[in-house]
């Protein structure tokens, strides 16, 4: 029972230190890995700015492949705010019971499609097609467009061969200018449309602007969602009791999401830069350096959550920081749960077990810390319930 | 049977009635403005914060610990503050007025 496993690599370091060390690109990052310190420092935006060199609060950091500032992401307060308030309605469609139905109707479609397939490899015919697919309700454009994304592969920005590859961001990055040309040829009631014909400070958003929110868009809500996916899916292989459970306690599928997002923290990490000489647990922090909030050890820390390492799919107090914390938290999130959601009941609904072939795990390398986050790859069969 | 009265950040009064979950789950039901309960109540998200009349504090009691922490947070929070998701329904709480944070 030990394949859908994450470990808590932050643990050592979080109890002895509070903080670790990260070289990334000669730009070298101090993680905060304490729930209060990450919390607290996600809310003072004064002296952790996102607003810095854009690609720079990333890590891996990716001011070599990019100059567009991603929005609201790269912007700090009030500047955030107003972008903010601009685009925030849109992103909770996904409350909508017409969005749902379309939603359920995808992920229904690609569980019965598993299900008559032998072995399927989870990664690329399963969580990549359902984020693909869901993407288009987000954007509220037509369900053939998945096709293109689905082609591109599970990463935008990282390719197997190095973590990041220019070429990769290239290929998105042409893709939006030319999807932004086309609204303004042809408006219509997608997200870049109504993008285009917004306004902040009296003046109409700027094609970088609209550029900055859509490639957000696109690489914030890819690998996040595809490992909540997988992570599930390799979860409940090895746990048919809790499908069960979830089959006779539907109520507590909105705690099983918050739970496993907790667990599976898809995105480890966030920086910020560092705007004065400071101090974090003891340690001197200089101007113009970098911090991150990891969010993955939070997620474990033992002084806020009991058992933090497992699984407790009903838990109740759950103050976890999967989604952010403060100011910038995730604006996908509500997109997110409802895949979420909607994948739990499908799965409670029409699966009986799900056996795991073979896999390879997708391990992150933060130098002090090997993370894993999910699968490179994982071929598992699906077994129906209602034979 | 509780009756609670909200009063959005417009302004606007709104007076609903529960007799179980939250004050959280409440207001989303009844659409009330400014309380999304995105987390669904398990005290992550912090978009189901309630200003308790000073009058009605001894009815809901005091913060947790961990709400306290969540709410040190929150720029608009005071001594007053709540998190719905946190204030379970009961007849204690009939008659109460919570302002919305948001
Ligand atoms: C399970 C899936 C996801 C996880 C775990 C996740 C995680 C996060 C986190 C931790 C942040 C905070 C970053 C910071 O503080 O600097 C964030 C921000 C953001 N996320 Fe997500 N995300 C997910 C899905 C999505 C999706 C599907 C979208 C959109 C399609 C999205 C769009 C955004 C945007 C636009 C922001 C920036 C918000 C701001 O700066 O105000 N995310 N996300
Ligand atoms: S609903 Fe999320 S903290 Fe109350």
């Amino acid at each position: 029972m030990k394949k859908s496993k994450l470990q808590d690599p932050f643990e050592q370091a979080r109890i002895n230190k509070g903080y670790g060390e990260m070289n990334d690109q000669d730009d070298p990052v101090v993680m905060l890995l304490c729930h209060k310190d990450v919390r607290k420092s996600a809310h003072n935006y004064k002296t952790f700015i996102s607003g810095a060199t854009p690609g720079r609060i990333v890590v891996p950091s990716e001011v070599n492949i990019r100059d567009t500032r991603q929005v609201p992401f790269e912007l700090d307060p009030p500047e955030h705010g107003k972008f903010r308030a601009l685009v925030e309605p849109w992103f909770k469609r996904p409350l909508q019971s017409e969005y749902q139905e379309q939603l359920k109707e995808q992920i229904y479609t690609a569980i019965n499609t598993v299900l008559s397939t032998g072995t399927v490899e989870v990664v690329n015919e399963f969580s990549l097609p359902i984020q693909s697919h869901a993407l288009t309700l987000l954007l509220n454009i037509p369900f053939s467009e998945a096709e293109t994304w689905i082609s591109w592969g599970t990463h935008v920005f990282r390719s197997e061969e190095t973590a990041l590859d220019g070429d990769k961001a290239a290929i998105l990055y042409d893709y939006i200018d030319e999807q932004i040309e086309h609204a303004i040829q042809h408006p219509g009631e997608d997200l870049y449309s109504v993008l285009l014909a917004s306004e902040v400070d009296g003046r109409k958003l700027t094609k970088e602007e609209v550029k900055g929110v859509m490639v957000l868009t696109f690489a914030g809500g890819r690998d996040t969602v595809i490992n909540a996916v997988t992570n599930s899916i390799a979860y409940f292989a090895e746990h048919p009791e809790s499908l069960e459970r979830l089959r006779n306690e539907p109520e507590i599928i909105g705690n099983a999401v918050e739970e496993l997002m907790r667990y599976f923290s898809p995105l480890t990490q966030m920086g910020r830069v560092v705007t004065e000489d400071t101090q974090v647990c003891e340690h001197a922090i200089k101007a113009d350096s970098r911090i991150s909030l990891c969010w993955a050890s939070a997620n474990r820390d033992a002084s806020v959550f009991e058992r933090p390492n497992e699984i407790v799919l009903d838990r109740k107090i759950n103050p976890h920081v999967s989604f952010g914390f403060s100011h910038h938290n995730c604006l996908g999130a509500t997109h997110a749960r409802q895949i979420m959601k909607t994948l739990i009941a499908a799965l409670a609904e029409k699966v009986d077990s799900i056996e795991i072939v073979d896999y390879k795990e997708n391990v992150e390398d933060l130098d002090e810390f090997q993370r894993k986050v999910g699968y490179e790859k994982i071929h598992v069969k699906f077994n129906s319930l209602t034979k | 049977m509780a009756k609670i009265t909200f009063i959005t950040s417009d302004n606007e009064t709104h007076i609903v009635e529960g007799d179980s979950g939250s004050v959280m789950e409440l207001a989303v039901n009844n659409g009330i403005q400014g309380i999304d309960g995105d987390c669904g109540g398990v005290c992550s998200c912090a978009t189901c914060h309630v200003h308790v009349s000073p009058e009605d504090i001894s009815k809901t009691g005091e913060a947790s610990e961990i709400e306290k922490d969540m709410l040190e947070l929150d720029d608009n929070a005071d001594a007053y503050s709540r998190l719905g998701c946190q204030l379970a329904i009961s007849d204690a709480l009939d008659g109460i007025v919570l302002r919305v944070a948001k």
